[in-house]
């Protein structure tokens, strides 16, 4: 039986580490080849070496998301090693302790780190799909899009201000863009984590920890390989009426 | 015809995603109870399919046992504790345990003749009934099936809510109130049993191309399809999909979601 992505050609964000490196494991692991992008190459690299090192097919690239002409080279060069894009996984983001503004209120978030966020989280997400939805309207066979959203970009999330801003607009893009494609056969979809173990929470988890955990039923933080498991589902033809969904993967905490 | 996935994954086959576990599935006679039933056993699950509808059980479990699956048919009333209580047990006693439950047995406004009427115009019996099987059957499954799982070390729990169960819908007022009582049961008991390895989520189809669907599709199809951006019905099998998942392991962080899926509807 093959893979449930078996002769897709995937390209996913933030590969370097975290969510989106367990995810393009999971791609390979399922039969795709995978362009592994990152700010930090040098992680993608090594993605895609891990990647290879279990004879699957994947090439890493540099990107900074928020940079119209380097998210084209990045399409690009995707399309040029495997021919087409069949799945986007568009998950590059940074966290408010990215930004040295972790447990900052509304009123205490200043204007630069504001607009990096935006830039990152928001623009970012955008300027991938605009890329991606071109080159799979162009293609006959459509494809499948999905976006890192959070349970931030359903709830409000006290400290996370300009984050959550940035996910709420990610979901509001996803449902969009969602709805403008059905008829091209190009499904958009949201994975929306609670509180992953990654690079991204470490600082949140250090500090508040205990408490947060008492907010999420499954009284654990998830694995990154759970919220791979999501992405793979949604970019396979097994979720074929799926489309314009924010998905939240997070142990019970938006029920709560 | 069924394929079968094996049990086992090697010799390049992979294990199917509910390989060794076992399912109880209400509604199993038809729709998307049977779609869910027959992909259930192609991902290598025993499945015990139950229905009101007795004969449309058989014919779902003699589908899985013809293509070498592993399968029994139960009768049952889901609004009545008893006959709940009995299925729940004579599933214990085929297969040893249940791993997943689907309480999916459920009826339109069509079946207590209360379709197409307004809030005001509903007949007190038609509502009734709806509440009855649509939000009391799921509960007590609900409560039958967490039993035994917190007896056997947990499992997974799938409830047909619906589209309706997330947002209004005009002339389906008992059916709406009933299903967004099962999206308000499903959170809750996410919550609850989210430290026993027991998840509970909601699948929320949108329009789906099932008996059920038949005479509201005969009156207001075109209308109706101008309202999901996919411009389709869904298949039963689309919904099957997601269950499948949900009761996998693959989703072992999702609880006390409702998850809708349905072409596009919610987002527009």
């Amino acid at each position: 039986m093959a893979g449930m992505l078996a002769g897709k050609a995937a390209l996913i964000t933030g590969a370097g580490n975290g969510i989106g490196r367990a995810t393009a494991l999971l791609f390979a692991k399922e039969g795709a080849r995978v362009a592994a992008a990152d700010l930090n190459l040098e992680g993608a690299e090594e993605t895609a070496a891990t990647i290879r090192a279990a004879g699957g097919e994947a090439i890493a690239l540099g990107v900074e998301v928020t940079e119209a002409e380097q998210v084209e080279a990045m399409l690009d060069a995707a399309v040029e090693a495997f021919g087409r894009i069949d799945c986007a996984f568009n998950n590059a983001g940074i966290g408010p302790a990215n930004l040295d503004h972790f447990g900052r209120r509304t009123h205490e978030w200043s204007e630069d780190s504001f607009d990096r966020m935006i830039a990152v989280n928001l623009k970012g997400v955008w300027l991938c799909m605009k890329g991606e939805i071109e080159r799979m309207k162009a293609d006959e066979g459509g494809g499948a899009i999905v976006n890192t959203s959070s349970v931030a970009g359903l709830l409000g999330l006290p400290g996370g201000s300009a984050y959550v801003a940035a996910k709420h607009a990610v979901s509001g893009l996803t449902r969009t863009a969602g709805i403008e494609y059905a008829s091209d056969s190009i499904r958009v979809n949201a994975v929306c984590p609670g509180y992953i173990a990654t690079d991204m929470t470490r600082e949140v988890r250090a500090r508040r920890g205990n408490e947060l955990m008492n907010r999420v039923p499954a009284r654990r933080m998830g694995e990154a390989h759970e919220i791979a498991e999501m992405v793979c589902w949604l970019c396979s033809e097994r979720s074929s009426y799926v489309t314009g969904a924010t998905y939240n993967v997070d142990g019970g905490y938006v029920a709560s | 015809m069924l394929v079968l996935k094996r049990a086992e994954g090697g010799d390049g086959f992979m294990a199917g995603m509910l390989a060794g576990k076992a399912a109880l599935i209400t509604g199993g006679a038809n729709g998307i109870g049977r779609a869910t039933a027959l992909l259930f056993a192609e991902e290598g699950a025993r499945v015990a399919a139950a229905d009101l509808n007795l004969e449309g059980a058989e014919e779902t479990a003699a589908m899985i046992r013809e293509a070498g699956g592993e399968a029994i048919a139960l009768s049952v009333e889901v609004s009545d504790a008893e006959q709940v209580e009995a299925m729940v047990d004579a599933t214990v006693e085929a297969f040893g345990r249940i791993d997943c439950a689907f309480n999916n047995a459920g009826i339109a406004p069509v079946n207590v003749g209360n379709n197409a009427k307004r809030t005001h115009s509903w007949s007190e019996e038609g509502f009734d009934r709806m509440i009855e099987v649509n939000l009391k059957g799921v509960w007590l499954c609900m409560k039958s099936e967490i039993g035994r799982m917190l007896e056997t070390g947990g499992g997974a729990i799938v409830n047909t809510s619906s589209i309706a169960g997330l947002a209004g819908l005009p002339t389906s007022s008992g059916y709406v109130a009933a299903k967004h009582g099962v999206s308000g049961l499903t959170r809750t008991a996410g919550i609850e049993y989210a430290t026993d390895d027991i998840r509970v989520n909601a699948v929320c189809p949108g329009f789906i191309a099932t008996d059920m669907t038949r005479e509201v599709m005969s009156r207001r199809g075109n209308e109706l399809m101008a309202l999901v951006p996919a411009r389709r019905m869904g298949e039963a099998r689309e919904i099957a999909e997601m269950v499948c998942w949900l009761c996998s392991d693959r989703s072992g962080f999702v609880t006390g979601a409702t998850y809708n899926v349905d072409g596009g509807y919610m987002a527009s």
